[in-house]
């Protein structure tokens, strides 16, 4: 396996294609969590994991089932379904098995299922002809760009409380004004790595 | 929520509602993702509405004649089912039909499934209402979606590159940083404070309510 590579796609999934500064995804849930940096981390750890897992589910039900039975057109209905299906499952598992982790991050699961960013890392990597470990790959780094936004988002909007905002701009619009600051910063990593 | 009478709600209160009191945009700041990310010009966002609009009515229409056949317990992985089939189609149509948009929109059209606006008014409207009423709930919806981004797209473009769907109108150099991803954010953060300055002056008067 090609180490480098698997390095470049993390990367660049993290911060040169960081999915929320340049694709503008997952935006309901990044503006949502972010007023506070417990919510934001606690989103973070189970957004990462959801996001493997259901990449690497998506990736084998897409190339062993759906390849073979010619039915590449039914993508989107077959994978909103695992993501649903793999949120409700882990939501009902982890309330039996792990009762103290499902009370802290129990409620970020349920709302994971109504972010466009895992579903479009199965279909970025079914598009890219992605081999299994580099859907893995595309997924974490995905996942730790979007941990980064939050992390970084909920930093500054907890100063933000404080600051004096015109009227009109409270609240959201002055949220997307900074998220423009933060993004026109990550535009400097846009050279770091050509894939 | 406006379901109650059904009788006494005329249908263009249905569509007004979606276009101002809850627009999906501006107002819910619901479906923000491809708000953004489609309207560096006029025609992707153009696009991009038109595609919403037909998913937002269909939908409801499927919905609300279906809505006495399905099982409450099971009602969201239905919806689902119907939207995503629905996405599909115009998925597949627009690929057929204008293959050059496509190439740049066609990621945020399959993530039509996820917009939380869609499956929100199939459950708070669709699955109690009739057919007619849905579906002009869905044309309002759907039209203040559309108009939020066509808005957007056209500020964008317009001082971002000083054209309007790729027709060269201003002579003088462009704010490029209005077509860029940041600028994005700035133009929807901008226009979102100024539709709630002027919802907050003409259409209501209490405060702001978020």
């Amino acid at each position: 396996m090609d180490f480098g590579k698997l390095f470049e796609l993390v990367v660049s999934s993290s911060l040169v294609n960081n999915y929320v500064f340049t694709m503008f995804l997952g935006l309901c849930i990044f503006f949502g969590v972010t007023k506070k940096m417990e919510t934001a981390i606690g989103m973070s750890i189970t957004f990462t994991t959801v996001m493997m897992i259901s990449a690497a589910l998506s990736w084998i039900v897409y190339k062993f089932i759906m390849v073979p039975l010619n039915i590449e057109f039914l993508l989107i209905i077959v994978f909103i379904g695992i993501v649903a299906g793999l949120v409700q499952g882990s939501d009902t598992v982890m309330r039996k098995v792990t009762p103290d982790l499902y009370n802290k991050l129990g409620i970020y699961l349920a709302l994971i299922s109504t972010n466009c960013i895992i579903l479009a890392v199965p279909l970025q990597s079914v598009g890219n002809k992605y081999n299994f470990i580099e859907t893995i790959a595309f997924a974490f780094g995905s996942g730790l760009g979007f941990s980064l936004a939050m992390i970084i988002m909920a930093s500054i909007r907890e100063k933000l409380e404080l600051a004096d905002v015109p009227v009109p701009f409270r609240g959201l619009p002055m949220a997307f004004v900074i998220t423009g600051l933060i993004a026109l910063a990550f535009t400097g990593f846009s050279g770091l790595i050509t894939l | 929520m406006s379901a109650a009478t059904e009788e006494q709600v005329s249908y263009w209160e249905l569509i007004r509602n979606g276009i101002l009191k809850e627009n999906t945009i501006f107002r819910l700041a619901l479906s923000l993702c491809p708000a953004i990310a489609v309207t560096n010009n006029l025609k992707n966002g153009f696009f991009m509405g038109v595609a919403v609009v037909v998913v937002q009515v269909m939908v409801n229409l499927t919905i609300s004649a279906m809505r006495n056949f399905i099982h409450p317990r099971i009602r969201l992985p239905i919806f689902m089912l119907v939207i995503s089939g629905w996405v599909t189609i115009v998925n597949l149509v627009m690929d057929a039909a204008v293959p050059d948009v496509y190439k740049d929109v066609g990621l945020y059209i399959q993530l039509i499934v996820a917009f939380a606006s869609i499956l929100a008014r199939a459950e708070m409207f669709a699955s109690k209402n009739t057919v007619v009423p849905s579906v002009f709930d869905g044309i309002g919806m759907g039209t203040g979606f559309f108009i939020a981004l066509m808005i957007i797209s056209f500020f964008r473009e317009v001082v971002g590159k000083g054209q309007v769907w790729g027709i060269p109108i201003i002579d003088a150099k462009p704010l490029l940083i209005l077509i860029l991803p940041a600028g994005g954010f700035f133009a929807v953060g901008i226009l979102m404070a100024a539709f709630n300055w002027m919802y907050a002056k003409y259409f209501s008067s209490g405060g702001q309510s978020h």
